[in-house]
């Protein structure tokens, strides 16, 4: 599934200062959907170059990273359970700096 | 099977405010699903309120919003500028900002503040902890190593405003401190068991009794919906931790918010 990634707020660091990343990612194994949960795990594995603690959090985001499927919130899309759709926009953004 | 004909972002949700367009983020602070314009509304108009309510600014006077570049700062001085305009608050607004002297940190985000200076039309005055004391912050932890930088900075900051605030003759100063920033600070005044900053932390308000009052208009905005405002309305903010703050103690504070409040 071909998706545009965004990494602000600082994040572009952990991903070698790139901020966007156009990517194609396999669905998982015997599914026919993508959801947000997969797609963080693969950004873990493929994008985070350095210090994913920055990133994630178990199996979310960092508290403080706020993610955007197509400029709206995913909490109002049901954060990790979120599906993605081919040519989707996921923006993280990080709020853990100084203001 | 059911034949469900999905529409593309099946649920999709109204705003809640006009019913009208499409959600676009869940406010933190209430929870309602709102869409950008009315989020831009409400965002504006409680700030708004909470100036007025307080009594934050009289007609005349000349404020300098303490301004770092960073996401905090300059949404404070777009809204400002904005509300000062819409409302006719009559202020005579500065960026005001402090260099500290931080190699990859302080130098980049002065160019954002500098652009701020152009984009949003307000004069800007740059003090710098080498002019006013002799040091940069960087030479300060050459010699006292990687322990307690905030504290010392943050005093000489707090200094080094006040010090640019009497140059620009303002008769306040306004910083970007918002409602994630004064949660953490009580619970590290909390565990840190310092009762003096505990009782005056979370006032809107202060050093009226000193040469530059100081205030906090988002006292009450949370760091999200800054973030958010700022990403819509595409504002051009710098957003890296400074070098020395992974040491600080602060960092314990707001994990451990940010942790409760995922469960909430």
């Amino acid at each position: 599934m071909h998706l545009t990634l965004e990494f602000g707020g600082g994040l572009e660091l952990l991903c070698k200062s790139v901020k966007f990343h156009n990517v194609n990612v396999d669905l998982p194994k015997g599914a026919d959907k993508l959801s947000m949960r997969d797609l963080l795990a693969w950004v873990r594995t493929n994008l985070i170059k350095e210090r994913p603690e920055m990133f994630m959090k178990g199996e979310s985001v960092r508290p403080g990273v706020l993610v955007l499927v197509n400029d709206c919130d995913w909490e109002l899309s049901g954060q990790l359970d979120t599906t993605l759709e081919e040519k989707d926009v996921v923006v993280f953004i990080s709020t853990l700096h100084g203001g | 099977m059911e034949a469900d004909s999905k529409p593309k972002k099946s649920g999709a949700r109204l705003c809640c405010v006009c019913n009208q367009n499409r959600a676009a983020l869940k406010r933190p602070k209430t929870l309602e699903q709102i869409c950008r314009e009315c989020f831009y509304a409400v965002f504006e108009e409680e700030i708004h309120q909470v100036i007025l309510e307080n009594q934050l600014f009289k007609p005349g006077e000349r404020i300098a919003i303490g301004a770092s570049g960073g996401k905090d700062s300059t949404v404070l001085a777009y809204v400002l500028s904005e509300l000062n305009r819409r409302h006719n608050y009559g202020l005579d607004l500065f960026l005001l900002s402090v260099d500290e002297g931080i190699t990859g940190y302080r130098d980049d985000s002065l160019e954002t503040v500098k652009r701020n200076e152009l984009q949003y039309g307000l004069p800007l005055k740059i003090v710098s902890y080498k002019d006013l004391y002799g040091w940069t912050m960087d030479e300060i932890v050459k010699m006292i190593g990687l322990k307690n930088n905030c504290t010392f900075c943050g005093v000489f900051r707090r200094q080094a405003l006040d010090r640019g605030a009497a140059l620009l003759k303002v008769d306040k100063v306004a910083t970007g401190h918002n409602a994630d920033d004064i949660a953490e600070t009580v619970l590290l005044n909390i565990l840190r068991g310092d009762i003096a900053r505990l009782s005056r932390c979370t006032s809107i308000i202060t050093g009226e009794d000193g040469p530059i009052p100081r205030c906090k208009p988002f006292k009450y905005t949370y760091e999200k919906e800054i973030v958010m405002y700022a990403y819509f309305k595409k504002l051009d903010y710098f957003s890296t931790e400074c070098i020395y703050s992974p040491n600080a103690y602060r960092g314990f504070a707001r994990e451990f918010i940010k942790d409760l409040e995922r469960i909430r």
